[in-house]
């Protein structure tokens, strides 16, 4: 083939790819409810990156004559005991949740996807892997993440180190048992009959085919990690205060709850904004990308 | 059948084992000396070496490790130095108001759950599907936690019409007993009953599909009679998958739910020693609650086996 006709092959390949990844795109879209998930989730992340001008005053500020003040047009969420502006520190909270979130996200992601994929290739390997993964996975997720807090002790990356171990096993799992289906496909024998090395066999040709159940399972781990950091900083095992997160904040209402319901109210609000967000879009991408369920729909 | 069960068990083994060594290790990974940590920072370095001994943290660590297995094989999960008694005693102790909350809470998932998935399932693409579907989903999406301190904002503080918190054991009677367990048990069993609801549904309308529904109704059946009888019995095990698999969910849950309440049970306890550093205490009810939930799954293949003969008569 001369190199012209290689171009030509190419860029055919490329315009195939690139339709059907319209296809998609397009049928996400159309899919009201990750529509949806996607707008809250963007919301969320805007308070994120804007917190420092969006927030009315600085979230450790306090002014003891503003103790407890009900929401007003001050104060759109109300203060805390210490006269603290509470819509500030919930803005400022997104940013750990969001940083926790996609921290966790990343690192499980990663070396799940090592771990399942060197699992899946090499079936002595895969022997050992499983079985330390089972053993780690009949931990209940909040209690080993609690364990680890306990070792480590209270500080943001020890929350990220703590929830990714929980979620590494769950990723290895998943991914494993997707390429263990791609390593019995008659390409990946001709790529070996050809002369390809594993690590390339394993990098090029098998983890791309792993990735739409790795990228589901993913939105998922993100909403857990985000509800498992809250519950470590309501228990006073996870983000240190006068830091403020979704969780510690909740934890201070739930002491003056009588007194102050909204210092209650809206980290909640905040916290069910975020997992709903992306539990849609785990839904609509299960939806668009797992065909099992697709065949389960009709 | 027997030998189904045998293998299941030895199948257990080496998961224990793993989880052994993780909850060694953990608990192990603390940096700086237990000792130092327990004692104080007046402590003498007379009394840290002694504790240092006491403790066995001069040995080497796969020493320590095998004398903590082999008490633990014993049923010995060491003595907390805080609470002054051995670790099974605390666990005994608080195992009574989390045994109650849990089954409670599952029990509620389960008789909620079951009958919105058929419901969703067989009108599929209605109004019904869709406004139980969201009711499941805002289910998943909201902390339990958070559910909780809403109901006793609700509930206590602004109805009174149940306790803001605390626990009563059954022998207190059992209007008492479910007068302060029914606000946390309920809190805790809507994550439970969502998952349960969205996994019913979909499983039920993959059985549907099947030619030998078609044949059922074709035969003249009773539609519920097919649905109860030849559908649902077969989506079965996957419901039930999600039943044992999310049981961890509901021990997290019970965590951070007794916490909220004020309960007495064992997540109170392992709360209590993390913000102690009661490690053992922590490292005792971590195996043990693993321990549990290993055997929960092994109770949920072993109802497979029961429900489904093609389990128990596969090789």
């Amino acid at each position: 083939m001369d190199a012209a006709a290689i171009n030509v092959v190419k860029s055919k390949k490329s315009s195939l790819s690139s339709f059907r990844q319209n296809i998609i795109v397009r049928r996400f879209l159309s899919n009201r409810m990750a529509v949806t998930g996607c707008i809250l989730l963007s919301l969320i992340f805007l308070m994120a990156v804007l917190a420092p001008l969006l927030a009315s005053q600085p979230p450790l500020q306090m002014k003891v004559t503003d103790r407890l003040k009900a929401p007003s047009a001050e104060h759109w969420f109300g203060t805390d005991e210490f006269g603290r502006d509470v819509y500030s520190r919930v803005l400022y909270g997104s940013r750990i949740s969001m940083m926790v979130g996609l921290s966790v996200v990343v690192i499980s992601s990663g070396l799940g996807l090592i771990l399942g994929l060197y699992s899946a290739y090499y079936r002595r390997l895969d022997n050992l892997i499983m079985r330390v993964n089972d053993g780690l996975m009949a931990f209940p997720a909040i209690l080993l993440a609690i364990a680890i807090m306990a070792a480590l002790g209270p500080k943001i990356e020890n929350v990220i180190i703590s929830i990714s171990v929980v979620y590494i096993p769950t990723v290895a799992r998943t991914v494993r048992s997707a390429a263990i289906v791609v390593r019995e496909q008659t390409y990946i024998e001709a790529i070996r009959a050809l002369g390809g090395r594993s690590w390339r066999i394993i990098w090029f040709h098998i983890a791309p085919n792993c990735m739409s159940p790795l990228i589901i399972q993913a939105t998922f781990i993100f909403a857990y990690a985000v509800i498992i950091e809250a519950s470590l900083s309501f228990l006073g095992a996870g983000t240190p205060p006068p830091q403020p997160s979704w969780g510690n904040i909740l934890s201070d209402g739930r002491t003056l709850m009588k007194q102050a319901w909204w210092i209650m109210v809206f980290p909640g609000i905040a916290i069910v904004m975020t997992v709903l967000g992306l539990n849609l879009i785990g839904d609509g991408l299960r939806d668009l990308l797992d065909p099992h369920t697709n065949k389960a729909k009709g | 059948m027997a030998k189904y069960l045998l293998m299941r068990i030895l199948s257990l083994l080496p998961v224990l084992a793993v989880v052994a060594v993780v909850d060694f290790i953990i608990i192990h990974l603390t940096p700086g000396d237990p000792a130092a940590v327990i004692l104080g920072s007046d402590a003498t370095d007379f009394d840290l070496a002694r504790l240092r001994e006491q403790l066995g943290l001069n040995l080497p660590i796969y020493v320590q490790f095998g004398r903590w297995l082999w008490g633990v094989l014993q049923g010995n999960l060491g003595w907390s130095i805080f609470m002054d008694m051995p670790v099974t005693t605390a666990i005994w102790q608080h195992l009574g108001p989390t045994v109650s909350l849990t089954v409670m809470a599952e029990a509620i998932a389960i008789v909620l759950a079951i009958p919105i998935g058929v419901m969703a399932a067989v009108n599929r693409g209605t109004w019904i599907d869709q406004s139980f579907m969201t009711l499941a989903l805002l289910g998943i999406s909201i902390p339990s936690f958070w559910i909780g301190l809403n109901f006793i904002l609700l509930f206590a503080v602004q109805l009174n019409w149940l306790p803001a918190a605390g626990y009563q054991p059954l022998s207190n009677g059992l209007l008492n007993h479910l007068k302060y367990l029914i606000m946390p048990a309920v809190s805790l069993g809507i994550m439970q009953g969502a998952l349960i609801a969205r996994m019913t549904r979909s499983s039920l309308l993959e059985v549907l599909n099947e030619n030998y529904i078609r044949t059922a109704e074709a035969k003249g059946l009773n539609r519920w009679i097919v649905i109860y009888k030849h559908a649902l019995r077969n989506a079965f095990i996957p419901i039930l998958t999600v039943i044992g698999l999310t049981f961890a969910v509901l021990i997290g849950g019970a965590v951070v739910t007794e916490t909220v309440f004020n309960i007495p049970g064992i997540g109170k306890l392992i709360v209590t020693s993390v913000l102690r550093r009661d490690y053992v205490v922590i490292q005792g009810t971590v195996l043990m609650t693993a321990a549990a939930y290993v055997l929960i799954n092994l109770l949920v293949d072993l109802t497979y086996a029961w429900i489904d003969p093609r389990v128990r008569l596969a090789k």
